[in-house]
């Protein structure tokens, strides 16, 4: 598919970088003129697949977190997030509502949960040792809003 | 963040601000903590009004304060959030643990 407009960027898994992402998301976003819904999904689909790799893939050591924009026709904004972090064992278990793998730090087990209500499509792939990288699309114009 | 105490009717008043994500939300919820040991209120409201972004960690945030107070007996108010917050707290069934409070557009202008 042609791709109209692409943004990557590579940060430390640092948890104050879950801010940078967010403005990255929106600055991409800018041209394509979403709405504040579709902007705050966005917003918050990014924040969850980065919060994820950090708190989950680089649980036991810590490493870089990839981000590739890019801007598809039809209004369709892909998002992929990598980690090279310690992997999902189980990806039918991890993507459970209310399942987390860190309740000792009050994570909600809801991450995979906004990212399926927020996205049109979200495919995860992830190797135990290697990493996770999750793929996520949203058409803009596509009414998320009964999902919620 | 401001934290004020009520000790007419025990209520926590939280007045967040900014953004609530993992990064935020950790040092959040080590000052929510203190103040919620140290006044054991009835009722702890989380004010949203200066929210502008929240995802699952402001959820996970509330869900621990629930388990906390549940056994004192306390409740949550989840007080004036945006539209977008407001969706991230239905999707994840905090009306469930906690009532959602919008001050009337008439109000609030006041």
């Amino acid at each position: 598919m042609k791709i109209l407009n692409e943004f990557r960027c590579v940060f430390p898994a640092d948890s104050a970088n879950e801010a940078l992402a967010r403005a990255a998301v929106s600055a991409f976003l800018i041209p394509a003129d979403p709405t504040a819904q579709e902007l705050a999904d966005l917003r918050t689909v990014i924040s969850e697949a980065v919060t994820n790799a950090i708190v989950h893939g680089y649980r036991e050591n810590t490493g870089e977190v990839g981000i590739v924009l890019r801007m598809l026709p039809e209004r369709t904004l892909y998002i992929r997030v990598t980690d090279k972090g310690c992997g999902i064992t189980d990806i039918p278990k991890a993507m459970e509502p209310l399942y987390t793998s860190a309740p000792e730090e009050d994570r909600a087990g809801l991450g995979f949960a906004i990212m399926q209500t927020f996205t049109d499509s979200l495919h995860v792939r992830s190797a135990p040792g290697k990493g996770t990288v999750l793929t996520m699309r949203r058409r803009l114009g596509n009414d998320h809003a009964e999902e919620a | 963040m401001q934290i004020q105490y009520n000790t007419e009717n025990a209520c926590l008043t939280v007045r967040l601000d900014g953004e609530i994500d993992h990064h935020s939300s950790n040092a959040l919820r080590a000052e929510v903590d203190a103040a919620i040991y140290a006044h054991l209120p009835q009722e702890l409201v989380f004010d949203f009004r200066n929210v502008s972004f929240m995802d699952s960690s402001g959820i996970g945030l509330i869900m621990g304060r629930y388990k906390i107070l549940q056994p004192l007996g306390g409740q949550i108010v989840l007080q004036d959030p945006a539209p977008h917050i407001g969706r991230v707290l239905r999707l994840a069934g905090m009306e469930r643990l906690a009532a959602i409070r919008n001050t009337p557009v008439k109000e609030a202008v006041q």
